[in-house]
């Protein structure tokens, strides 16, 4: 072949070169194929222990039940047994150490969740107990009148 | 020129070494590697839920966006509840007030004011990342950082991602969207930092009708899995193709 069609071919040849060296130095030495195939797992691994070391916020149950056993045990008897305490106490994650760090939700949104009367019958939430909150008391808490952790009680 | 015998076999020879020589181009795996590189994971994480528990109270939603570090006050959620009113004109009125994060505390859909004597069914759809067999969100990523894990879920490398979007278009389901703090693309993974050790997902955890479970396909004994096997549920968009891993019960043609 004459030299007009070799040299910007090696000029081509180089410049892939030189992006095959950039990339031995660029990509990260764990990145390649760790899934099934190339399609769906072509990633950097050590990402995956990125993602499982993320701090687990919400406690569960349990963990409330070693110091608030008088509290957390009668809400396990009541009809309210299923709702987890941080879905009102909030996420517990740095609480043992810094109980300030607890915002109690008090406020009648988080009651309405579930007690604002939606007329639905073929759902769940049409047999749940509910108010119309316009005209239930609108001005004063939920927590004045019921004890979220006894519900059964009659409002005084 | 004749064909000799001599030089059939010289050029079949050289034929021979110029095709075997690329192939030391290629990595030679032990047994054990080839057999970690293709065997089979004991763990399928998928997703159940039961409509008929729902009940539209938005404490996965508020629980998810707390535990996932995603700003509470910005209309974006890694999953959301979905509100379905059929009336019986045949009309379907649907919303998802900030994604149900506040829970559904009003008669009034969408702004509309619906007459309760006219409602023929109405429920309520949670809805997440299905984390798909054929994730088409994965295909199209440019840069390699967002993946399959070999356990199923889809992760997304927030330090690889270089926020094109292609993804947020690629998903049928409208799950991904751009992380408001990180500038990366964002999107439910089962809580993975949780399901890891052991625990349920925030989700779960804070539902307290029971109408979200995960559970390990792989596993006979689980009763997610046996729920699966056993009773009638359907996926989303099923059409696609993605082979969606979030399975539901209850589930109406008029959710899309």
């Amino acid at each position: 072949m004459k030299n007009h069609v070799w040299r910007p071919l090696w000029v081509a040849l180089g410049i892939v070169a030189l992006i095959l060296l950039l990339r031995q130095f660029m990509a990260p030495a764990d990145f390649g194929i760790h899934g099934r195939n190339f399609t769906y797992g072509f990633h950097r691994l050590s990402n995956i222990d990125e993602w499982r070391t993320m701090p687990v916020k919400y406690q569960g149950k349990a963990g409330c039940l070693e110091c608030h056993e008088e509290q957390a045990v009668a809400a396990t008897a009541s009809r309210h047994r299923d709702i987890q305490c941080e879905n009102c106490h909030g996420p517990a994650l740095a609480h043992p150490d810094n109980p300030a760090l607890l915002p109690i939700d008090r406020g009648r949104d988080l009651c309405l969740r579930c007690h604002a009367l939606l007329p639905y019958p073929t759902s769940l939430r049409g047999a749940l107990k509910g108010i119309e909150p316009a005209t239930h008391y609108p001005e004063a808490l939920c927590s004045e009148c019921h004890n979220p952790h006894k519900p059964d009680q009659e409002a005084p | 020129m004749a064909s000799t015998r001599r030089k059939f076999l010289q050029g079949s020879l050289a034929g021979i070494v110029t095709a075997v020589i690329p192939l030391s181009a290629f990595r030679f795996l032990s047994p054990d590697q080839a057999r970690a590189a293709v065997g089979e994971a004991d763990t399928r994480w998928v997703f159940l839920v039961d409509t008929h528990k729902c009940v539209g109270c938005g404490l996965c939603v508020a629980a998810c966006k707390r535990e996932n570090e995603i700003p509470y006050e910005v209309p974006v959620t890694r999953t959301w509840v979905e509100r379905y009113v059929v009336t019986k004109d045949g009309a379907t009125h649907i919303d998802s007030p900030l994604g149900g994060r506040d829970g559904f505390v009003s008669e009034r859909v969408a702004g509309q004011e619906i007459d309760p004597a006219s409602i023929s069914k109405a429920f309520f759809v949670p809805k997440l990342c299905n984390q798909c067999e054929n994730p088409a969100c994965v295909q199209v990523c440019p840069v390699g950082a967002t993946y399959q894990t070999r356990d199923g879920v889809v992760l997304v490398d927030r330090s690889w991602c270089i926020g094109c979007g292609y993804c947020i278009m690629a998903c049928p389901y409208g799950v991904r969207f751009f992380h408001p703090v990180h500038k990366v693309a964002e999107k439910c993974n089962f809580c993975y930092h949780r399901i890891s050790q052991g625990l349920t997902t925030a989700c779960v955890q804070a539902c307290p009708f029971g109408a979200r479970r995960i559970g390990n396909l792989k596993d006979q004994d689980d009763p997610v899995t046996q729920t699966i096997m056993t009773t009638r549920v359907a996926v989303l968009k099923d059409e696609y193709g993605t082979k969606p891993q979030v399975f539901y019960i209850g589930l109406d043609n008029e959710v899309r």
